[in-house]
């Protein structure tokens, strides 16, 4: 019935594009990577480097790494921290994001 | 002359920051306010992103008045030139000189740039984070701590499903559970391990708080209005899915702690919202060299540590709620006012304060008791279940350092497995390693609060403490 934007009488300035791995999705002004990411129905954007396991967010305030992703070819940002502008590249980050 | 007043660096601008913060620009002093967000509140108050121009905040959070009062405390403070509030600033590492402070920052989207902030003493607000007991399938994408989902939710208006459980033990699910009912997140159940006759057994001590029973019936209320069902004396054993999330496995439990054989029942869910109770952030203190009780941060009654010119208020001093928080954060704030002047404070100007901290203080010891993890929560972690969340080491290999190679605390399991070695440097996983070691969690001495660039620390050995210095 509700919304969090509903909720809090949200109303930002229109949708811009980013893209993850290519592909575009919609980011609101002010949404931080991981937020876009859940808004678009995605809660996975890493696999780990010794299980290949998929993480998304887990303390949602910075302090367990587990959301890391590459932005703008920029590894290991946390995406429950890092805000987006119009046009970012987002790609999951496999392992260390640094390639093999 | 401002310049000429004391200065004090108050680090985090939740509740008992502000509430410091306040107090001491009040009586004379020079506060830099530092914080690693881009706006006041901390976590209990954490505010929309400005650019979501949310205009009913408050429709996400309790007690609405208390934070206009500090936001506007800070404001006016600010706009007088007393207060300088720096945003987005993630403080590092603190270090004392003779009678100086040099508080060390990262700023920027990377936080790569170092500034250094100069004061005469420093107030540690710090606050803390989640505690979170593993358990199998604990990280699917879709398993978060109970305060994350309540932090995206404060602060960026987003939720990560449609269906949530919300899980562990703890003053903080009720609310956690409301806030996203209330965002339209269906609660397919609240599963409590505390036993309610607890409640009875100690309704001396909680009768006490009448304003904090009714917060608590409040939130209830509302949740049997969003038909949520609610299990106590029940824990999560399982989350299942392979890619992320998709059911749990609740099982009801025995006066031991153990899991009674045929309670076991699966709940379909793509979101599970679990805790089990806070840890305080006490990095700066440490390296601060101030002493610490257990894992927080010792105070006396005017708030000071046992290292001159450093005070400490809130969480940092031991888990107790944002009210406890804002008495100490006040008491803090005048007693470094009247030191800082040069004179020793006279405790009845804060009578009234210290009067609330006795009381908040004694009600968080009575929660203390009441919320607890399953006794057997250990008995939960299989040996293939993932333990250190960042190096992925598992259950059967700590038990294995534990067992066969006699490791006894959390450091030498360290050692020998690299569990808590990884990025969060052990905050996810050292409640659950100290448990499989059975052994108490102490401090873990990590020698810097946050990951810091080796060319930051290459250029603080070469351009030291200038404010600014890039």
């Amino acid at each position: 019935m509700s919304s969090p934007l509903d909720l809090a009488q949200a109303h930002p300035r229109p949708a811009f594009t980013v893209t993850l791995d290519g592909r575009e999705i919609e980011a609101l002004p002010g949404q931080t990577v991981a937020a876009a990411l859940w808004t678009a129905g995605i809660t996975s954007w890493r696999t780990t480097r010794d299980g290949g396991r998929p993480r998304g967010v887990f303390c949602g305030i910075g302090v367990c790494f587990d959301c890391l992703v590459t932005v703008n070819d920029r590894p290991n940002q946390r995406a429950c921290l890092a805000s987006l502008q119009p046009g970012d590249a987002i790609r999951t980050q496999e392992g260390t994001g640094h390639g093999d | 002359m401002a310049t000429d007043r004391p200065h004090l660096a108050v680090i985090g601008a939740g509740p008992a920051g502000l509430a410091a913060t306040a107090a001491a620009a009040a009586h004379g002093v020079r506060v830099t306010l530092l914080d690693a967000a881009a706006q006041p509140g901390g976590q209990f108050y954490r505010q929309p992103a400005a650019e979501l121009r949310a205009h009913r905040p408050q429709a996400l959070h309790h007690d609405w008045r208390t934070w206009e009062r500090l936001r506007d405390g800070l404001d006016t403070y600010a706009r007088a030139g007393a207060v300088t509030h720096l945003t987005n600033h993630h403080v590092w590492f603190a270090e004392r000189h003779a009678d100086r402070f040099t508080v060390h920052a990262l700023l920027g989207p990377e936080q790569e740039d170092p500034v250094a902030v100069q004061a005469d003493a420093v107030l540690l607000a710090t606050g803390g984070y989640e505690k979170v007991l593993p358990f199998p399938g604990w990280t699917l994408p879709g398993v978060l701590t109970a305060g994350g989902a309540q932090a995206m939710l404060k602060g960026t208006l987003a939720v990560s499903g449609r269906t949530a459980v919300v899980a562990g033990t703890g003053p903080l699910l009720l609310p956690v559970a409301t806030g996203l009912a209330a965002a339209g997140v269906q609660i397919a159940a609240l599963v409590e391990s505390a036993d309610p006759k607890a409640f009875v057994r100690r309704s001396r001590a909680l009768a006490a708080q009448p304003g904090k029973l009714a917060e608590g019936a409040g939130y209830a209320a509302r949740l049997l209005r969003h038909r949520a069902r609610t299990l106590t004396r029940h824990t999560v054993v399982e989350a299942h899915g392979t890619e992320r999330l998709e059911a749990v496995t609740v099982a009801a439990l025995d006066g031991e702690g153990r899991v009674r054989p045929g309670t076991a029942r699966r709940i379909s869910c793509d979101t599970l919202a679990v805790g089990h109770g806070m840890l305080p952030h006490t990095d700066l203190a440490e390296t601060l060299g101030c002493h610490l009780d257990g894992v927080n941060v010792q105070v006396d009654d005017e708030q000071r540590t046992d290292v001159p010119g450093v005070w400490a208020a809130g969480e940092t001093t031991g888990i107790g709620g944002s009210a406890l928080a804002l008495a100490e954060g006040h008491i803090a704030g005048r007693s470094a006012a009247a030191r800082l002047a040069g004179r020793a404070p006279d405790q009845r100007e804060w009578a009234a304060a210290a009067k609330s901290r006795t009381r908040l203080r004694e009600f968080a010891l009575a929660l203390d008791g009441l919320y607890a993890p399953p006794a057997r929560w250990s008995e939960l972690i299989t040996d293939d279940t993932v333990v250190c969340r960042c190096e992925e080491v598992t259950g059967g290999t700590i038990r294995e350092a534990v067992a066969e190679l006699g490791a006894g605390d959390v450091r030498t399991v360290k050692l020998l497995t690299r569990a808590g070695m990884g990025w969060c440097q052990g905050r996810m996983c050292a409640a659950a390693v100290a448990g499989l070691a059975g052994c108490r969690l102490a401090p873990s001495r990590r020698p810097f609060a946050r990951p810091v660039p080796l060319g930051v620390l290459a250029r603080e050995d070469t351009h030291p403490t200038e404010r600014g210095s890039s």
